[in-house]
């Protein structure tokens, strides 16, 4: 059995952080895995179209945000290359991001079946739910892959740093998901803070325009959000162009620190998640 | 040798109630959190509201359980087994106390926990298992065996939703029959389903500890616990009452359910009532305004029933239900009390038309198609003595004339 391992079990009240069950955590690894197996499957089973939704989702965004941004708000003027293909690239990862954290956000309380009648490390519900959306970003980069010759784009040398951005954005999303998704278990309230802070963060990311519209003093301060670094850096090492430095040093900082106060304030209020859900 | 399989160390659990339900509002939380201060200058200045806001549903439960032991927790509703079960499966964590368990655990409070009714048999299967606890690797192992056991070949790759409720508890049970732990904590849950379904559980149980497995097993079958177990537990009100032989503890724990009289001398009091308005006491009185159990048939009999505080609103009832012996509903009646913490239904209406046997009346307290305040579920029984209405000198038993008897007129 998974957690057959460790003979001695010590029941105890639930105390101060005790720190990461990092060994524990391991050992249900495979229960990780079939959480992402089951909603990857359900994803799928229960659609018409299945997969087509991972590219249809970003698609209609790009259009709509060319015609509007691009088009009518002028936005496009700035990109030097496509402004459609610009939203695309910074949308594939953002529709991730935000489909993942949004989920992840709820499943808790969506699990909360579980959570009353078995045991398991709860961390494994908002990570699975963050994995789970990985299939739909392949999809969705995937169909990058084929626009880009379409739009007469060839892959610079950096897109060989584009698993690091990923990485990147899997570690915000896990953070800000796990937070996100205690807090709804205590508090209701935030199921409704989470979509509009989602919807936030997308305007305080350079996803529709270009970094150069934030004037120089506020570079940093605007960096603190760590989708920053890693938006920007995806998007430029897929269609080439500078990776800035400080930013990205920023939001990997900025997304460890995150995930260290997520983590920590998740393993102090997990063991409650049964009395309160 | 017998060692120690699960030690239980002065174990308690707190719940905070008194608030509206139990998820708590983020503006609450900031209120209470700015007006904390506030309330504890009003407790100094002795200003306490007085009203409840925790309570114990465990509360220093100690034992201990040896390896190879087939234990039975035995209880009312609300006596803490659900609350005891939950914080041996670490669901949630003690408020006090602590639990050490020595050996492989499997808990199982339902069967067919994390089940999604879109996924095949077959990929429920290996689900199920590994929310159980099982490795990928083990469940394909016993995974023909499961399928076999569940004898549910041909559907094995039909999504459960087109199962019927009996294949979905058979496929569920056969998962959970194929776990191989050293401690399996199981609650009575299992033992709901057909006959057939219970005797399989059952006796996958009696297998478990004929293996030499130490079972902790929470059940309101009284008989299973008999056959079963070698020891048993009884809790009441959050507290171990009894603790030994199986036939002396649940002898014990049926004698209390029959009369409680025995430990009150004939005024039910309240065991384990939920935290606001609640039925407090509760008493029979005859013609003559004795307390007592004891009526004949045609007796006038009067009620009378205290609640802990006066009704917060008018628009309320309080409601008794008459069971026989089964627990079978018989009869009911309503009243809209004004508000007050002292009822009596009294004499005409409680004239008891009843054939001899033993019955009970639980009690409840209501808005009416909105909240249940209390439900005192067989709050006191009593017996009718004789019936013998017709004056025939031959008495009229229940078995076979039926609850009531009918007065009546031949011309």
């Amino acid at each position: 059995m998974a957690h057959s391992i460790q003979r001695k079990l010590r029941i105890e009240p639930a105390g101060s952080w005790q720190g990461l069950p990092l060994t524990e955590l391991w050992r249900y690894r495979e229960l990780l895995y079939f959480f992402v197996w089951r909603d990857i499957k359900v994803r799928y089973k229960q659609t018409v179209l299945g997969a087509m939704w991972a590219i249809i989702q970003p698609v209609t965004t790009t259009l709509l945000f060319t015609v509007f941004f691009g088009r009518l708000g002028g936005l496009s003027k700035q990109v030097s290359g496509s402004y459609p293909l610009f939203v695309y690239v910074g949308l594939s990862l953002w529709t991730f991001y935000s489909n993942a954290l949004s989920l992840a956000a709820n499943s808790l309380v969506g699990s909360s079946h579980l959570i009353s009648k078995v045991y398991f490390p709860r961390l494994l519900i908002p990570i699975a739910a963050i994995f789970s959306g990985l299939v739909d970003f392949a999809i969705a980069f995937a169909f990058l892959l084929v626009l880009m010759p379409v739009y007469h784009v060839a892959p610079a040398p950096q897109i060989l740093l584009l698993p690091l951005f990923v990485l990147g954005t899997i570690v915000v999303a896990a953070a800000a998901g796990t937070l996100f998704s205690a807090l709804i278990v205590s508090y209701r309230d935030f199921r409704y803070v989470i979509t509009f802070v989602i919807q936030i963060w997308l305007f305080a990311t350079p996803v529709l325009y270009t970094l150069d519209i934030i004037p120089a003093k506020w570079r940093l301060l605007y960096g603190l959000n760590p989708m920053v670094g890693m938006i920007v850096g995806f998007r430029n090492s897929v269609l080439g162009g500078p990776l800035p430095g400080d930013l990205i040093a920023l939001a990997f900082t900025g997304a460890a620190v995150l995930l260290v106060l997520a983590l920590r304030y998740f393993t102090i209020v997990e063991r409650r998640f049964a009395d309160v859900i | 040798m017998s060692s120690d399989a699960i030690t239980i160390a002065g174990v308690a659990k707190r719940y905070a109630i008194g608030r509206e339900h139990h998820t708590t509002n983020f503006r609450e939380s900031i209120l209470s959190m700015l007006g904390g201060p506030l309330r504890r200058l009003r407790r100094l200045g002795g200003h306490d509201s007085g009203e409840t806001t925790e309570f114990w549903a465990l509360n220093d439960v100690s034992f201990d359980v040896h390896v190879g032991d087939v234990v039975g927790i035995i209880g009312p509703n609300g006596a803490g087994k659900s609350t005891l079960l939950k914080i041996l499966s670490r669901i949630t964590p003690p408020t006090k106390g602590y639990i050490e368990l020595d050996g492989r655990v499997s808990s199982l409070l339902e069967v067919g926990t994390g089940f999604h009714p879109e996924l095949t048999g077959r990929e429920n299967i290996f689900l199920n298992g590994a929310i159980l606890g099982m490795l990928r690797e083990e469940i394909r192992r016993k995974f023909d065996a499961i399928v076999a056991f569940a004898e549910l070949d041909k559907f094995i790759d039909t999504p459960v939703k087109h199962y019927s409720s009996g294949m979905y508890v058979r496929l569920a049970f056969s998962v959970a029959a194929h776990l191989e732990p050293e401690i399996l904590i199981i609650d009575e849950v299992l033992s709901v389903g057909d006959l057939h379904f219970r005797n399989r559980c059952l006796g996958r149980m009696r297998d478990m500890r004929d293996e030499g497995r130490t079972v902790l097993f929470v059940s309101h079958d009284l008989t299973s616990v008999r056959q079963l177990c070698n020891r048993a537990v009884l809790l009441i009100g959050g507290r171990v009452d009894t603790d030994g032989d199986p036939d002396g503890v649940t002898r014990r724990y049926e004698q209390m359910n029959r009369d409680p009289s025995s430990r009150d001398g004939g005024s039910a009091e309240r065991v384990h009532p939920p935290p606001h308005f609640h039925f407090r006491r509760v008493e029979l009185r005859n013609q003559s305004g004795a307390v007592t159990r004891h009526f004949d048939a045609g007796d006038v009999m009067e009620i009378h029933l205290w609640s802990n505080e006066r009704a917060s609103e008018n628009s309320y009832t309080v409601e008794f239900k008459l069971l026989n012996e089964a627990d079978e509903t018989i009869s009911f009646g309503s009243a809209n009390p004004v508000r007050a913490t002292y009822y009596t239904a009294d004499q005409q209406h409680y004239v008891c038309p009843l054939t001899e046997g033993a019955y009970s009346f639980s009690f409840t307290a209501r808005v009416w198609n909105e909240e249940r305040w209390d439900f005192w579920e067989k709050a006191i029984g009593f017996d009718i003595d004789r019936c013998d209405l017709f004056k025939t000198g031959h008495s009229v038993t229940g078995d076979h004339n039926g609850p009531f008897v009918i007065q009546q007129e031949w011309l």
